[in-house]
């Protein structure tokens, strides 16, 4: 199988979300994201390519506490590709919305042009202690001052998969997982292949009565989808309602 | 105007180009404050481009803060060499001939001025080569064209090239004056500039064919640059940035803020420079009239603004505008940008005295560009900082004094760059000056007075 079989996709079940945060430390190990101190938090400069949006529902004492992880949407139609003047973002074959640290110059317009928010940048040089250097991915590059970055679907592990399958002739790679998916304890989120039918995601994705996308009406057609219950999103927004009639 | 003195040639010359061989106490003391703030700023910049951007007051999500507002800004002001020296040239404006290439020299400083900021607000400045030209021959790897970041440089370097034309071919019969005045190295340099100017009559027709036709050239390029700016914004998704109507309004802006700052200059140029001789308050009378409709047509924009976005009814538009209406603190913002930039100057300037007061003409351009310095501020930050509908990351932009400091540098650097300029050529060109003059007086022919000199479809026109 080559790479454009695959077409990358997740499924984010906001009726499973505990907002444990498992996902947001998992992620930050995986990809080696520069440790967010107060400071980072104050400035609102910190770094974390999956975060968990809290929101309030109703009255007190009838309050419902609903959780929204947000991640890059890995748009099929990004409104940060075509913004980007030295293609340091762009779309690969297996519908990853790609940022490529080199060609980088930080101009930003691609996080103006986010509607998600996801896009992030290095206002400071990441640093670690001493101790920490051992701890950090060798997979994964270490990202300078001056530069985007945003979630890559673990584009690391979805390589290494990729190359395993293709060396055993085995089809497509089901059996690996993004950080975030490994770690989330109530199985909110599920990653895979959207071109494989049978596999989980195409399935959740499938689910007409919960799957929606954020923002629908900006027309980003994004990989990721959201699943929530009719019943808890009539008391949510009127977006929430229209995507999961 | 008629009852002005008439001055011959060699006076027209000793009062122009006096500055540029003698030093005064005031060219230095004129000098000094630009320079200091030129020189805070060259710290600043270093200090940023050292530390990186986190000493700005950029955040998530206003990722563009007062440097794509002071970039927009100066853009604007460089809109006026071109309204000022084309558009007058082409509508045979007489009154234009003392200020065009100030105005046209402002031009270039200003779009130098602006082109800094976009490279120190890159995160990696270093690399900005790799955002204008194509790189990676090897992989076939070019610039995005979609990107409006790319044909910001494409239009704006059109611009500044099509500006140092018209500044430089205006010049060459005043660098040649300073040759024929000068000996030594200074001969030596002038005429190397003049390029061989001997005020031949092919030489100046030549020269007339020249200006008149980059100022038609120069048009298109006047009304796109801006527009071109203005699509950083408006090709983007963010809602407020989104529309169709930022393109005029930027244009009309521009105009706007770079002919009040020309005023401005002409008031400088009359006390540093001494040129009362040649600016008159004609001239302030005439490009006060010029802003009065400039201004309008700008408010007009700055209404059609809101009422794009109620007409729409989009929600998110909606709260931006009401964020810049209500919100603290652009609702003080907007207060103050529409007093400055219209309500105080637009009823004063309809004043005839008024618009023959240097001093105040002086302090309501000033105004204006105070005014129209928020505008900018206005139109990009509330959107950005607002964007869309995750409400969990909403944030305010607190510049920092870096950015500050630079903000107030760029001001000194145009001003900087202007003083050097004039002591180096006359901010008034002699030779226009002496072609109005021409045009201007009157030859006995039998009985009856006449014009020396008609041009094609001008009558003697009574300003």
């Amino acid at each position: 199988m080559t790479m454009s079989d695959y077409k990358w996709g997740m499924a984010v079940d906001i009726d499973a979300c505990t907002g444990c945060q498992a996902c947001v430390i998992a992620c930050a190990a995986e990809n080696n994201l520069p440790i967010n101190l107060e400071r980072d938090f104050t400035e609102r400069r910190a770094i974390a390519w999956i975060r968990i949006e809290r929101y309030w529902e109703g009255e007190y004492p009838n309050v419902h506490a609903y959780f929204l992880p947000v991640l890059c949407q890995h748009c099929g139609n990004a409104p940060c590709e075509p913004v980007c003047p030295v293609y340091a973002t762009y779309h690969n074959p297996a519908g990853l919305n790609v940022q490529v640290y080199n060609r980088c110059v930080g101009t930003r317009y691609c996080a103006n042009n986010c509607p998600y928010h996801a896009r992030f940048f290095n206002y400071r040089r990441p640093t670690w202690p001493e101790t920490f250097h051992n701890y950090l991915n060798p997979d994964v590059t270490v990202r300078e001052r001056g530069i985007m970055e945003k979630c890559t679907f673990c584009i690391q592990r979805i390589n290494a998969a990729v190359r395993i399958a293709k060396r055993t002739g085995t089809d497509a790679p089901d059996h690996f997982m993004t950080a975030c998916e490994q770690a989330c304890p109530t199985d909110a989120l599920t990653f895979g292949n959207l071109n494989d039918p049978n596999s989980r995601v195409s399935q959740l994705f499938a689910d007409e009565s919960r799957a929606y996308t954020l923002q629908e009406a900006i027309g980003t057609e994004p990989n990721i989808r959201y699943l929530k219950g009719v019943a808890t999103a009539k008391a949510g927004s009127d977006e929430m309602a229209a995507a999961a009639h | 105007m008629q009852d002005r003195p008439v001055l011959t040639a060699s006076q027209i010359n000793d009062e122009l180009l006096w500055p540029v061989f003698e030093l005064r106490r005031r060219h230095v003391l004129a000098f000094l404050p630009p320079f200091i703030l030129v020189m805070a700023g060259a710290v600043a910049v270093t200090i940023l481009i050292w530390q990186g951007l986190w000493i700005t007051g950029l955040q998530r999500p206003a990722f563009w803060g007062f440097f794509i507002v002071n970039f927009v800004f100066w853009i604007g002001v460089s809109h006026a060499g071109t309204m000022i020296s084309s558009i007058l040239r082409l509508t045979q404006a007489e009154w234009k001939r003392p200020i065009t290439r100030a105005a046209e020299v402002m031009t270039v400083f200003a779009l130098v001025t602006s082109l800094i900021h976009p490279v120190i607000h890159a995160g990696r400045p270093w690399r900005i080569i790799y955002w204008l030209l194509p790189y990676d021959f090897t992989r076939g790897i070019w610039p995005d064209v979609r990107s409006p970041l790319v044909w910001d440089p494409v239009a704006i370097t059109t611009y500044l090239t099509g500006s140092i034309l018209f500044v430089f071919t205006a010049l060459i019969p005043d660098f040649a004056i300073i040759r024929d005045q000068s000996t030594g190295m200074r001969r030596t340099i002038y005429g190397a500039l003049a390029m061989g100017w001997r005020g031949t009559p092919r030489q100046w027709q030549l020269q007339g064919i020249f200006g008149i036709l980059m100022s038609a050239l120069i048009l298109p390029v006047f009304v796109s640059v801006h527009s071109i700016v203005s699509w950083d914004f408006a090709a983007s998704v963010v809602p407020a940035w989104h529309v169709t109507v930022y393109a005029p309004y930027f244009v009309i802006g521009a105009v706007h803020s770079g002919v009040s700052m020309v005023l401005t200059l002409m008031a400088f140029m009359r006390w540093i420079f001494k040129l009362e001789n040649f600016i008159w308050e004609d001239h302030f009378d005439a490009v006060g009239r010029l802003l009065i409709f400039i201004a309008t047509a700008w408010l007009f924009f700055f209404f059609l603004d809101f009422a794009f976005s109620f007409y729409t009814r989009e929600e998110q538009e909606i709260a931006v505008m009401e964020r810049r209406l209500l919100e603290w603190p652009f609702n003080a913002i907007t207060i103050i940008m529409v007093m400055t930039s219209y309500v105080i100057p637009i009823p004063l300037w309809l004043n005839r005295k008024v618009r023959r007061n240097i001093a105040l003409m002086f302090w309501t351009s000033i105004l204006v560009n105070i005014g129209m310095w928020l505008e900018r501020f206005f139109l990009i930050i509330p959107a950005i900082e607002r964007k869309q509908e995750l409400t969990f990351l909403w944030a305010n932009y607190v510049p920092s004094l870096t950015e500050s400091v630079i903000v107030l540098a760029s001001f000194g650097m145009v001003a900087m760059l202007l003083i050097i300029f004039a002591k180096l050529v006359p901010l008034v060109p002699a030779w226009e000056q002496k072609e109005g003059q021409v045009f201007r007086s009157e030859v006995q022919i039998g009985e009856v007075t006449v014009p020396a000199i008609v041009r094609e479809s001008e009558e003697p026109r009574a300003w």
